[in-house]
C-alpha cells in the first residue's frame, strides 16, 4: 500500500470515528436533556455533524485507489445540512404552538421575545 | 485500520439508533416522538453510508447511496408534514 493510499485511509478512519462519536452524543442528548426545547438541539446539530463526517469519508473513499472523489454523495451532504435546520425550525414551532412543557419551570411563551409596545401581540414562532 | 473504524462506526450508529428508539417509546409529548423519528432517519442514513463504504466498488454500493438519498428526501418531507400536522391540525389546508 502506498503512502498516499494509507494517508487517505487514516483520514477516512478519523472522519468515521468522529462522526460516530458525534451521532452518539446527539442520541445521548436526546435521551437525557430535561425538556423538549433543549432536547431539540442535541440531535439536530450533533447528529447532522456525525452524518456529515461519515458522508465526507464516503466522498473521499474513491481516492484510496487513485480515482476522483464522488460528487453525488456531496449532494446528499448538502441536502442533509440544508434540511436539518429547516425541520428543527418546524419542530420548534410545533412545540411552541402545542405548549410542550418545560422542566425548567418556564412556560414556552417566556422563550419568545416580547415586543416593546403593548398593542402588538407577541409573535409566536 | 479502516475495518476497525468501520466497526466502531457501526457500533456508534447502532447504539444511537437504540437510544433514539427508547426516546421514541418513552417521549412524553408527541413532538418528542417526532423528533426521535427525525433522529432515527438521520442515523439510518449514516448507517447506510457506512455500509456503502465497507462494500467493494460496484453496482450494489451506488444503490446503497441512492437508498440513502431517498431516505433523506422522504424523511425530511415526513418530519415537516408531521410538525405541520401537530401545529395546525392539518397538513395541507
Amino acid at each position: 500500500m502506498t503512502l498516499y493510499a494509507s494517508l487517505v485511509e487514516w483520514v477516512m478512519s478519523a472522519l468515521i470515528i468522529v462522526g460516530g462519536f458525534f451521532s452518539l452524543v446527539g442520541a445521548i442528548g436526546l435521551q437525557r436533556l430535561p425538556d423538549f426545547l433543549s432536547r431539540l438541539h442535541a440531535p439536530t446539530k450533533a447528529s447532522t455533524l456525525g452524518v456529515g463526517g461519515v458522508l465526507l469519508a464516503a466522498i473521499l473513499e474513491p481516492m484510496r485507489v487513485g480515482a476522483m472523489p464522488v460528487l453525488h454523495v456531496l449532494l446528499l451532504t448538502l441536502f442533509v445540512f440544508i434540511s436539518a435546520p429547516v425541520s428543527a425550525q418546524f419542530l420548534a414551532s410545533a412545540a411552541l404552538r402545542s405548549g410542550a412543557g418545560s422542566a425548567l419551570g418556564r412556560k414556552p411563551d417566556e422563550f419568545v421575545e416580547e415586543p416593546a409596545s403593548e398593542s402588538v401581540p407577541p409573535h409566536r414562532g | 485500520m479502516l475495518d476497525i473504524a468501520l466497526t466502531l462506526g457501526y457500533c456508534a450508529f447502532g447504539l444511537s439508533l437504540l437510544i433514539a428508539l427508547s426516546r421514541l417509546l418513552r417521549g412524553p409529548e408527541m413532538v418528542d416522538r417526532l423528533l426521535s423519528l427525525d433522529t432515527l432517519y438521520v442515523n439510518a442514513l449514516g448507517l447506510l453510508v457506512l455500509a456503502g463504504i465497507g462494500r467493494a466498488a460496484g453496482e450494489a454500493r451506488s444503490a446503497l447511496f441512492e437508498v440513502a438519498l431517498l431516505i433523506a428526501l422522504v424523511g425530511f418531507v415526513s418530519t415537516v408534514a408531521g410538525a405541520r400536522f401537530l401545529s395546525r391540525g392539518d397538513v395541507i389546508e
